[in-house]
């Protein structure tokens, strides 16, 4: 049987998205035993403002469609996203919100679970609201068995760059221990 | 080039998350790609960036030019000097490279062009899928000739046909396209680099036969005349004119026929050995969805989602496109009740599916014009819909 999982990860374009489809692919396909990954992206002028997306497909078989229809886990970092999307998560499947920038509605409410995280406001205590999207996913780590700590971190410093690191790794603890 | 030290692909065996784009990049540099000439277009840009990074480290060239005409001849020319070259575009500029790529097939010159496709026609959707070059493969040139494409459907894929082209290219002296799209181009999927020692490498014949008796376009018995490089001693010579075993310009009806027989049947005859396609479910299909590139992800879902409904669909994919393979097809019409085709066109595989069926079975596109792909779900829809 198929053990598919679709996760939508969402808001505007400068937050770093992709890059978040892009580590937590990485991490499921190159360092999770016995699982595929696949990232799609919405592909455009987002990174100059705009509503950006990206989706990580998992599973433990081959996979065929490479996008999600009906997300499972729903990462939103942005109120226009969430409105866009919010219709398309699953009957009983997980948000994860940045709750500064995301007013929930009624539709949310066909969530199994919502965890809320201010991951701007977390970053900016480190000097950048760029690490939010790294808080955020150490918050998806800590509260998922999508993908381990030591893997994602493996990944991330092969990945981001030099500089950016360190900073990245107190945004992820954070974002892992946050409450 | 026969000095194969500077021959010597340069593989990162391993394993990689990566796009599409890279993985065609990677692939061809795996098979031996040492000239890149390219105007860098969207969606297929990545593959002219890495190609730009990774060329000159091994003493490969990177050329951007002026624009899509200048890349295509540029390509020629390399490979006339003996480099395996390529270039990478999408929809606008493919149509800009058409009439080089005849010269390309006239002159026999073996050459990989990526065409990663986007919603057209004219600029049309810069950003978002479509497959809507692929009569323009076929046909998009003028006169009348064989061509190679091939259309992978996943990222290993991208770098495995990237090999495979170039080793066509070099096998039939042709140039070769490689029909990708953006969904593909721009997609990440697990890709696993073999060790060199493990990837079948195709280099052009060389002429054995003394220079002063060497006719360039004289073919062995497999139609295929071996390559003389420019600066072995051999002539070299090229024309896009009618031409003899010579290389001379005759402009007559009997030579174009010999000429022009020997272009289409080196590809015809080869048919059975250049086809490669993917079966799914097939044995005892009642329906079957052919299709390509990202369509065939979602058709192949479809298959899943209709065998769970108790539908018998089955699946063909088409990883070579030309060639098309219509005896295959033609079987399959003999023993299914319809067969259904997903593409992001308004039906140009469709009507190759016809030609080939000969009316056996009932044959029905299921298109989307470019812009978003299909669903698993919408396609078992529309099949149960057609087949009420």
């Amino acid at each position: 049987m198929s053990d598919r999982i679709e996760i939508r990860f969402a808001g505007f374009g400068g937050q770093g998205i992709a890059l978040m489809g892009r580590l937590v692919g990485e991490v499921i396909s190159l360092h999770e035993k016995g699982k595929h990954s696949v990232m799609t992206q919405s592909y455009g002028p987002e990174s100059r403002g705009g509503a950006s997306s990206c989706d990580v497909v998992i599973d433990t078989q081959i996979i065929d469609y490479p996008k999600a229809t009906e997300f499972d886990y729903f990462v939103v970092m942005s109120e226009e996203a969430y409105h866009k999307y919010i219709p398309r998560l699953k009957e009983g499947g997980i948000i994860f919100v940045e709750e500064n920038l995301v007013t929930l509605d009624d539709q949310s409410k066909k969530a199994s679970k919502i965890y809320k995280i201010p991951a701007t406001e977390i970053a900016e205590t480190l000097g950048s609201r760029l690490y939010a999207n790294i808080a955020m996913l150490g918050f998806v780590c800590a509260n998922t068995d999508l993908f381990s700590d030591e893997d994602f971190i493996t990944v991330m410093k092969a990945k981001v760059r030099a500089r950016f690191i360190e900073k990245n790794l107190v945004a992820f603890e954070k974002g892992k221990n946050h409450k | 080039m026969s000095d194969n030290k500077e021959n010597t692909p340069m593989v990162n065996t391993g394993e990689y998350f990566t796009s599409g784009n890279l993985a065609v990049a990677e692939g061809s540099l795996a098979a031996g790609c040492k000239f890149f000439g390219g105007y860098p277009i969207t969606p297929s840009s990545e593959v002219a960036e890495h190609m730009s990074i990774k060329l000159p480290q091994i003493k490969g060239h990177f050329v951007q030019f002026e624009d899509e005409i200048a890349s295509i001849a540029s390509i020629l020319g390399a490979s006339w000097g003996g480099w395996k070259s390529m270039t990478a575009t999408s929809g606008p500029g493919y149509s800009l490279m058409l009439e080089n790529i005849g010269l390309g097939i006239m002159t026999e010159t073996p050459c990989v062009i990526v065409n990663v496709q986007r919603g057209g026609p004219s600029t049309g959707l810069p950003t978002l899928v479509g497959q809507q070059d692929i009569q323009q493969a076929r046909w998009g040139s003028h006169g009348d000739y064989e061509i190679i494409a091939l259309s992978p459907n996943s990222v290993q894929e991208c770098f495995d046909l990237a090999i495979a082209a170039f080793n066509l290219a070099e096998e039939y002296r042709v140039p070769v396209t490689i029909l990708m799209d953006e969904t593909i181009g721009h997609m990440s999927e697990k890709l696993v680099i073999p060790d060199k020692e493990e990837i079948e490498i195709v280099n052009r014949k060389k002429p054995t036969d003394e220079a002063k008796d060497h006719l360039p376009y004289k073919a062995d018995e497999d139609l295929i005349p071996p390559m003389a490089v420019a600066g072995e001693g051999y002539n070299v010579i090229t024309t896009g004119l009618t031409h003899d075993e010579r290389g001379y310009p005759v402009l007559d009806a009997d030579t174009q026929k010999v000429l022009i027989t020997r272009l289409l049947d080196k590809i015809r005859k080869n048919k059975d050995k250049i086809i490669k396609l993917e079966e799914y479910m097939l044995d005892d299909a009642e329906f079957v969805i052919i299709s390509f590139g990202i369509s065939s992800r979602a058709a192949k879902g479809a298959v899943n989602l209709a065998r769970k409904k108790g539908l018998k669909a089955g699946y063909l994919r088409l990883i070579t496109i030309w060639p098309f393979p219509d005896e295959k097809i033609a079987q399959l019409s003999e023993k299914v009740k319809a067969i259904f085709i997903t593409e992001i066109n308004s039906g140009q595989v469709t009507r190759e599916v016809q030609r080939a069926v000969e009316g056996k079975s009932k044959v029905h596109g299921l298109f989307k014009l470019g812009g978003a792909i299909h669903t698993p779900t919408e396609i078992v829809e529309e099949i149960e819909r057609r087949i009420k």
